[in-house]
């Protein structure tokens, strides 16, 4: 019985192997011959804009340096000099808080919007457009925008956003639900029409009322939706520079008794930026280490939301 | 029946209602941008909110001096924002639908390795790589016919005519992660029946498969352009900015560089940098919005 279907398998293996021989001749085999056109742009582009800068880049992090050709290598001392840094730490716990807040304001507010948009009322693609449209403006504009926006508000109470932390993160807040709460909403839109519509028909029928439907059977189908927009929220927020930069770009700073400064709104991209090109040339190792924890960072949020979608492909 | 029928039209109106006022509400900062342009300069933070009086109204005189303003005209940064979108986005376009093409028909193992860096780059942030990269684009150069001479050169990566490969680089990951999963969705027997009608891979390309990843690089190209075009850091740190500007980076320097801001010039300059992206916008919606939507599912 076993070498049967041993011998069973090994013939479905040859016919898919013959198979695979014949596309092989007819379709790989002369593209082979075309590689260097196929693939030679698009591969000495990608060594030269990413291969080569990010394996540089590991390797400097262990370095002492201040140019890329008076490298030194010193081991984990840039490691723990960032992690030493309170600048460097302080930019973590406020860009996790940011990272928070705005994750579930943009959520909340993109699934509302959705949720309105789907109930067949007039006008709801002119609605759509306009929801999205700020999603096409740059960072620094948006942040130049705002700025101008939060100052003509503040000055009456004669502050400014650059003096006051708290007006700083909840400006940037403002500001991103703004840009972002349009993009989510296209995301929950498309996973709102995807739910059957028997099943609405169903709890209705079963006298669900309006609140049941949607906690019952509308937010367990878009489950899909909610998991991408939640990373995708969360990364942005990570990642997130323009907007620092122009809204606040990190004031109002609070000067250590080191004489060093904390930048109060400053986010970890702009927190390694500034460690890089700012005052301290000799602190570039530290910003390259930075750098590759921020790295560590995204890319673990990255895993997670892998892992999260495809168990959820499993289950459907 | 008639009652609930009568409650469910009232509920509409009452969202239609609510939803009106918050579109009125999110296009108010780019009415209060365009409103502000028109103001004299001291007038912008003390009345950001009132539309030009008689004493606060500057006129055309905030565009004529945004535009002119500084060492660094306007519409040069224009120009070089608008070439290097085009043309990276077109090299993206090109160069990497070609290679998934190559990834996916041809599958050997080397391929497959290629196309998970492509993924791994995608989650890698810029930060990681800026000041690495901005230092390869100043070292690399690349030959080039200057016609005006007749002799060979070399060129930097690091000016505007030559970003564009820079971009491709960086760029490639999304891009060769949406192209290669739809080529794996075309039927292989289409460009076999080419194969036998005597097409080589050249031709096959691109008269056979090119035309039917058409849907995917509207999605990949709107996803490219809106990056490229709204791009600051990278081309702040690869371009030699004394020479070189985009818009950002000129909106950027007038905020940062100058002790007094004209804010005013500044909301001219911005308000002309927000309307070319907002006829796009009308002009291509339905496209950006499907390919945005594209983008966010898979990637």
């Amino acid at each position: 019985m076993l070498s049967q279907s041993i011998l069973m398998g090994v013939i479905e293996l040859k016919r898919k192997h013959d198979a695979a021989a014949v596309n092989s001749s007819l379709v790989r085999r002369p593209i082979r011959r075309w590689a260097p056109l196929f693939m030679g742009p698009m591969l000495c582009a990608f060594a030269i804009g990413f291969v080569y800068p990010f394996c540089k880049g590991v390797y400097l992090s262990f370095c002492k340096f201040k140019t890329t050709s008076d490298a030194q290598f010193i081991g984990f001392g840039n490691y723990i000099k960032a992690l030493n840094d309170a600048s460097f730490v302080h930019s973590f716990w406020y860009t996790a808080l940011f990272a928070l807040v705005s994750l579930v304001f943009i959520n909340v507010l993109a699934f509302a919007v959705a949720y309105a948009l789907t109930q067949g009322i007039k006008g709801s693609n002119l609605f759509r457009t306009v929801f999205f449209m700020p999603n096409l403006i740059g960072g620094i504009v948006l942040g130049y925008v705002w700025s101008m926006i939060f100052d003509g508000i503040l000055s009456r109470y004669s502050t400014s956003i650059l003096l006051e932390t708290k007006y700083g993160f909840w400006g940037l807040i403002i500001l991103m639900c703004w840009q972002q709460v349009g993009y989510m909403m296209i995301i929950y839109i498309a996973g709102l029409q995807a739910v059957p519509e028997d099943m609405l028909e169903a709890a209705k029928i079963d006298g669900a009322n309006r609140w049941q439907t949607l906690w019952k059977v509308t937010i367990p189908n878009v489950m899909p939706s909610i998991t991408i927009c939640t990373f995708l929220t969360l990364t942005n927020s990570f990642k997130l520079f323009d907007q620092n930069l122009a809204l606040t770009g990190g004031q109002p700073y609070i000067i250590q008794s080191d004489g060093s400064a904390i930048k109060t709104t400053e986010m970890l991209a702009l927190n390694i930026y500034n460690t890089f090109y700012g005052q301290n040339v000799n602190s570039r190792g530290t910003a390259q280490a930075k750098a590759v924890l921020f790295f560590l960072l995204v890319a673990a949020i990255g895993l997670i939301q892998l892992r999260a979608t495809r168990k959820k492909e499993v289950q459907q | 029946m008639n009652g609930s029928l009568s409650a469910e039209r009232r509920r509409k109106t009452i969202l239609s209602v609510v939803l009106a006022f918050i579109c009125i509400l999110y296009i108010l900062p780019v009415l209060a941008v365009v409103v502000n342009s028109f103001k004299l300069n001291t007038y912008v933070k003390t009345e950001t909110f009132a539309l030009p009086t008689a004493e606060s109204f500057a006129g055309w005189a905030n565009y004529i001096k945004g535009v002119t303003f500084g060492n660094y005209p306007f519409w040069k940064s224009a120009f070089y924002s608008l070439f290097i979108t085009l043309v990276s986005t077109a090299l993206i376009l090109l160069c990497t639908s070609m290679a998934a093409w190559y990834i996916a028909r041809v599958d050997s193992k080397l391929c497959r390795g290629v196309y998970y860096l492509c993924v791994f780059s995608m989650v890698v942030p810029f930060q990681m790589v800026m000041f690495t990269l901005s230092k390869t684009a100043d070292r690399v150069k690349i030959p080039y016919f200057n016609f005006a001479s007749g002799s060979l050169e070399k060129v930097a990566l690091n000016t505007p005519w030559t970003i564009p490969i820079i971009y491709l680089g960086f760029g490639a990951g999304l891009a060769i992660f949406m192209f290669v999963g739809f080529v794996k969705s075309i039927p292989l027997e289409i460009e076999e029946a080419a194969a036998i009608d005597g097409c080589g891979p050249l031709r096959t390309y691109f008269s056979v498969v090119f035309p039917m990843l058409r849907p995917t690089m509207i999605s990949v190209g709107i996803l490219e352009i809106m990056w490229v075009w709204n791009d600051y850091l990278l081309p702040y740190l690869v371009l030699d900015s004394t020479k070189y500007k985009t818009i950002p980076i000129h909106i950027q320097y007038l905020k940062g560089s100058y002790g007094t801001v004209d804010l005013g010039a500044t909301m001219a300059l911005i308000f002309l940098s927000i309307v070319p992206v907002i006829i796009f916008y009308l002009c291509c919606q339905k496209y950006i919005i499907k390919g945005v939507a594209a983008g966010a599912v898979k990637g």
